[in-house]
């Protein structure tokens, strides 16, 4: 078979092997499970590493099609559903993302407790969802892996999760499905109109290149698809399920779904909503801006008075991941840039922080702050974690969270017009309100007095979290010292889109 | 020595921060502490050699035609936005970055060499946390000196946070005192805040000349600061207005913003005071002689722009002579030493934003008069004395409080007695600080007062009457210090001098404070690059240093022997005691609009918004979604006389309607 030569496809492979790996283990073989855990996830890095040199060496060569390592399989003939696969600069970066926080996360869960076993063949399912996501590009199988990327959730949540874990894994589960209905609407939608000739495709090229989509009908399926993606990109007012979901899910989970699903949300909004509708991408723009510059604002403010640990984080989540579509909606190459390495960062740094609020919570068994304090005398490892999470996210030159938001803000600055750059002030604003959380939850959580003597006895990182979360951090720091290793691999990929959006103005 | 040896002077502590940081854990306390300074002597060596060489070696480019012009020494991109606006992470020395590589390097080793004793208890044991404290000065060290040879403005930016870090990490370093941790939270966040506005001001600006590089935006092809660069990077906003001013006088405000914040110009000073809970060798490095200065440095470099645009230039001369009196007068009060000291830093340094800003274009001749390109020299050159005698001031400070473990002065006076050589060193630092020949405050002083004259008789008697308040609330601390009456010893160890370790950095600055002076900042450091020729005026001299000594002799009436007039005085002004005393409410009314406006007002209303009515919103559609099901699922209760019933009722309608219809 012609597929199996193109290592895309492996990225699917890998985790399903894994799950028959792991569905093979005993469910008391600890180690058997840990091992074909590991084994997954470092092929996996792996290969994404490879990845990143065959797109730079093609690139190198003078390859400038939008896509490399194009495969198309027919699939399902009467609709013409291919498994098509074809990777640019951000898809490979956003792979390379995935494989390193599923292998802190695989790290992150080495004690987990009940059920390793099933733990870990639902979080390679979701794997599985994820890596397929980014690879195909073909709505249908596009939207088949978003779907099996989605429904683990609900699981691993419902069973692995802690508080209220029903109600949260039911909103979770629900307020996304919410979204999946609107974007299958549009996707319909999107196939029904693809071609001008009645030659009807899923494949997002062909369909760009069409460029088929009658006006009055994208300025319905703009929306919806935006929309639909939008809720997993914690858009507001659609984020209300982030704060719940992640208070509740399991580390490693919350560490998947803030550092990688929440970031299939920001790409889908831009490779089907934005690319494949340009027209009315451009008329509807200031909608979606005004609600994503509310957002960076609203999830900044918000998360000033939380008081439980990933609450906090799940805010300033809502306040980043607002800044990803801001700088999409931006329509510009710098500001799209600095949308995709805002994703990267927020992904690194929001795992790292899941992590490391996770092992806290491990060990003292609550979240709150008013509770703890002095942290850094009892875990120092943990402590210094958490601090570099901090200034990752309060944007600190040298971390990843810096060279994002200067790129998104300089980008967005470069339109001309009041709306615009009234926006990208306000949102750079946000600065300062993130100093003021993170700095506050490091004072309270860090710093200080001990709170509880029953803290004193508590231990530094284990070897396995200290791997988890120094992956995390040496990533976070790579991306903030060398942005433009990252930049060259992803900037290049959003001419064809920026020209389609020049064309219509 | 080769200019290029200066990516060494920075790369050294920038090493010694990740091998104290990552190593020094595992290592003896004391042989990390020596490390550092020894990798911190060697950066001197380097940084002197580098600084020496720029201005009096072998010519390696820095001079053309008698004029000393900005060398780069390497300049990578760094973070491209657009093919043209690119962030680069470069090495450029020019007159005023080779002075600033000296300054710091000299406080730094300084400051090194003195932890050394500082950062241990009376037995000689280290503290907690000396490897942290070591690897934290060299990460501060590093971005200082990334900062003053930046060769773009973002660039600056960046270290701007660098150096925001390091602050924020050295002020918090007893971390586990909630007045450190408040106050680090506090520095932090106002200069973030500031920070915020430079970042704005560099958005315009670069939107309007597409750079961020200073030799596209001041240096002039002969590589020296340049009007006509300036003035053409000015004409690229195109008369862009934007309420009413144009736009570049907007960004540039921004910009200085940005620079107030760190260098503490009122209102965004409120930082500063509380930054004195970190060690004291802390605020000598950070707080007195270098990041402080930083404004002061941002002003310079972008000086032919800031001349040019007079409206923002008349900002930073209103707030610098401003800042200079409110400070001063505070400082006046205080009854911690390093508070007080802290208030005099911060009077000192709005004397250099004023001399810097009392430069004007003359009626858009392109060309500074003599007189008015004095006021760069005169700032660059008290920005090098003050961080001599500032740092000198602090250090004495510093081993007082280890002396007698108070920071109040009512815990000190008649040291003079027990600790000799502090006394004299401090006393040193006190007539520099006044400005009393020949010691190094009067040449830069007087030259700054010059300036101010030479604007407008206005500015040089108020900047004169705040001199003389310099020198009173000098030498009352000074008084209150070491003498005023008999020392009370409470604990068995009477105070004495310092180890070694201590003692030598205070007779170092001692030195060099007295000899300061006479160095040749004239020649070296002005604003265009060529040779400034000054004399020293005889008028302004004399009248500045009578007026000190007029301070002076206020304070040794006032203090010098313990007596009832400060009492007096105090109960006859006791409302403007009081509010002097409490810093004219400053930071009442930012804890006032933080707390009460900011995090009662916005936030919590924010967050409640989200529970109740976004999230509300939800839960409302999911519970109507499931009371509705509910509902229906009455409809399929299992019973066959039901559903027969419904299946009869809904035949008959049906056949009804049917009968209906074929009649009519």
């Amino acid at each position: 078979m012609e597929i199996f030569s193109n290592i895309l496809i492996y990225f699917v492979i890998v985790p399903v092997l894994t799950l028959a790996g792991l569905a093979l283990c005993s469910n008391k073989g600890i180690k058997a499970i840990r091992t074909v855990a590991v084994t997954g996830a470092t092929v996996l890095v792996a290969m994404a590493i490879y990845l990143v040199h065959l797109f730079l060496q093609a690139r190198g060569a003078g390859d400038t099609s939008e896509m490399i390592l194009r495969t198309d399989v027919i699939w399902f003939a009467p609709f013409n559903i291919k498994l098509a696969l074809g990777v640019d600069g951000i898809s490979v970066v956003m792979i390379l993302l995935s494989a390193f926080i599923v292998f802190a996360g695989v790290f992150a869960s080495w004690k987990m407790n009940p059920l390793p076993k099933q733990f870990f063949l639902w979080f390679y399912l979701l794997s599985t969802g994820v890596f397929g996501f980014f690879i195909s590009i073909d709505l249908f199988t596009m939207f088949m892996f978003y779907e099996v990327a989605l429904i683990p959730m609900y699981l691993l949540i419902g069973v692995w999760g802690s508080g209220s874990k029903n109600y949260s894994a039911m909103k979770l589960t629900l307020m996304l499905m919410g979204g999946s209905a609107f974007l299958m609407l549009g996707l319909i939608g999107i196939y029904f109109h693809s071609a001008a000739d009645g030659n009807l495709t899923m494949n997002v090229l062909e369909i760009a290149q069409n460029n088929a989509i009658p006006h009055e009908w994208q300025m319905w399926l703009f929306p919806l698809t935006f929309i639909g993606f939008g809720v997993l990109g914690a858009m507001f007012p659609f984020h209300t399920w982030s704060p719940d979901g992640h208070a509740s899910a399991p580390t490693a989970v919350s560490m998947l779904h803030a550092g990688v699903l929440m970031k299939l949300g920001g790409y889908g909004c831009f490779r089907i909503a934005i690319y494949l509708m340009p027209f009315a991408a451009n008329e509807l723009a200031w909608i979606f801006l005004t609600l994503t510059g509310v957002s960076i604002v609203y999830g900044a403010f918000s998360a000033c008075v939380q008081t439980d640990l990933k609450y906090i984080n799940a805010y300033s989540s809502v306040s980043h991941c607002g800044m990803v579509l801001f700088a999409i909606l931006m329509f510009n190459t710098t500001a799209m840039t600095g949308a995709v390495l805002q994703m990267l960062s927020h992904g690194l740094m929001t795992a790292l922080f899941f992590a490391l609020i996770g092992m806290i919570y491990g060990r003292t068994h609550t979240r709150d702050i008013r509770d703890m304090g002095g942290m850094m005398t009892i875990m120092p490892y943990l402590g210094v974690g958490y601090v570099v999470a901090g200034l990752a996210s309060l944007g600190l030159p040298g971390l990843s969270g810096f060279a994002a938001e200067m790129t998104i803000f300089f980008g967005s600055f470069e339109h001309n017009d009041m709306f615009r750059r009234v926006l990208t002030i306000a949102a750079t604003c946000s600065i300062v309100i993130t100093a003021v959380y993170i700095l506050r939850v490091v004072g309270k959580l860090l710093f200080g007095a001990v709170q509880n003597e029953h803290h004193r006895e508590l231990t530094d990182a284990s070897w396995e979290e200290r791997l988890s979360t120094a992956t995390l951090m040496i990533s976070v720091a790579v991306i903030g010292c060398f942005p433009n290793f990252f930049i060259n691999i992803i900037s290049d990929s959003f001419l064809p889109v920026v020209k389609a959006l020049g064309a219509m103005i | 020595m080769p200019l290029s040896y200066t990516i060494a002077v920075v790369a050294i502590p920038l090493l010694m921060f990740f091998f104290l940081g990552l190593a020094g854990v595992k290592m003896d306390k004391k042989l990390t502490g020596v490390l550092g300074v020894i990798g911190m002597l060697i950066t001197t060596i380097l940084a002197y050699g580098v600084a020496l060489t720029y201005f009096f070696g072998s010519d390696q480019g820095q001079m053309a035609d008698g004029v000393r012009q900005a060398v780069v020494v390497c300049n990578p991109d760094w973070l491209s936005f657009t093919q043209t606006l690119v962030v680069r992470m470069g090495i450029m020395l020019d007159p005023i970055a080779a002075m600033m590589l000296i300054v710091i390097s000299t406080v730094s080793l300084m400051v090194h060499l003195y932890s050394l004793g500082y950062m241990c208890d009376h037995h000689g044991h280290a503290e907690k946390g000396f490897q942290r404290y070591y690897a934290f000065l060299a990460l501060f060290t590093f971005s200082m000196l990334g900062l003053v040879v930046a060769t773009n403005l973002f660039q600056i930016f960046i270290f701007f946070e660098m150096v925001g870090l390091s602050s924020y990490l050295l002020i918090g370093f007893y971390y586990q005192s909630p007045a450190a941790v408040h106050a680090s939270k506090k520095a932090f966040i106002v200069t973030r805040l500031a920070d915020l506005f430079f970042l704005l001001g560099i958005m315009i600006l670069s939107y309007y000349t597409g750079t961020f590089d200073f030799h596209q935006l001041v240096f002039g092809s002969n590589g020296a600061n340049s009007l006509e660069v300036a003035q053409s990077a000015i004409a690229t906003s195109g008369g862009a207005t934007f309420l009413g001013c144009s736009v570049m006088a907007w960004a540039l405000t921004f910009i200085f913003i940005g620079g107030a914040g760190k260098s503490a110009m009122y209102p965004l000073h409120i930082w500063l005071p509380d930054a004195m809970e970190g060690p004291t060798p802390v605020s000598a490095l950070i707080h007195a002689a270098t990041m402080v200065v930083a404004g002061v440095f941002l002003v310079a470099r972008l000086f032919p722009l800031y001349v040019i645009e007079q409206g923002a230039m008349d900002i930073i001369c209103v707030t610098g002579a401003f800042t200079a009196f409110y400070a001063a007068a505070i400082a006046c009060v205080q009854s911690d030493i390093k508070r007080a000291l802290a208030f005099s830093t911060i009077s000192q340094i709005a004397f250099m934003m004023t001399s810097l800003a009392v430069s004007s274009a003359d009626g858009g001749l392109i060309e500074i008069h003599g007189g008015q390109g004095l006021g760069f020299m005169a700032s660059m050159f008290h920005l090098f004395t003050h961080a001599m005698f500032k740092a000198l001031l602090f250090l004495c400070a510093g081993a007082i409080i280890h002396a007698v473990h108070s920071n109040e002065n009512s815990q000190m006076h008649g040291l003079h007695k027990y600790m000799p050589i502090t006394s004299f060193a401090f006393l040193i630092g006190c007539l520099a600080i006044a400005g009393i020949p020949p010691f190094a405050g009067f040449w830069s002083k007087d030259e700054i007062l010059v300036a101010c004259y030479e604007k407008g008789l206005g500015w040089g008697i108020w900047m004169s009457m705040v001199a003389g308040m310099t020198a009173f609330y000098m030498f009352r601390i000074y008084f209150l210090i070491f003498h005023w009456k008999k020392h009370e010893v409470h604990t068995e160890h009477a105070p004495s001098d310092q180890p070694w370790t201590m003692t030598l950095p205070l007779i170092i600055l001692a030195a060099i404070s007295i000899v300061a002076g006479f160095v040749p900042a004239h020649d070296m450091v002005t604003w265009d690059g060529k040779e400034l020729h000054t004399q020293l005026n005889w008028t302004v001299a004399g009248t500045s240093v009578l007026i000190a000594c007029i301070g002076i002799g206020l304070a040794y009436k006032m203090y010098f022997k313990e007596n009832e007039l400060p009492d007096k005085l105090q109960a006859r002004f006791s409302g403007l005691w009081e509010a002097a005393y409490r810093r004219f409410y400053m930071d009442e009314l930012y804890q006032f609009i933080t707390h009460k406006v900011i995090f009662q007002s916005i936030c919590k209303p924010i967050a409640r918004f989200d529970r109740a009515v976004i999230d509300g919103f939800f839960n409302l559609l999911a519970s109507v979604t499931g009371s509705a099901a509910y509902g229906i699922r009455r409809l399929q209760n299992g019973s066959i006389q039901s559903y027969v019933y419904v299946y009869l009722v809904g035949a008959l309608a049906l056949a009804v309607i049917t009968m209906v219809c074929v009649l009519i």
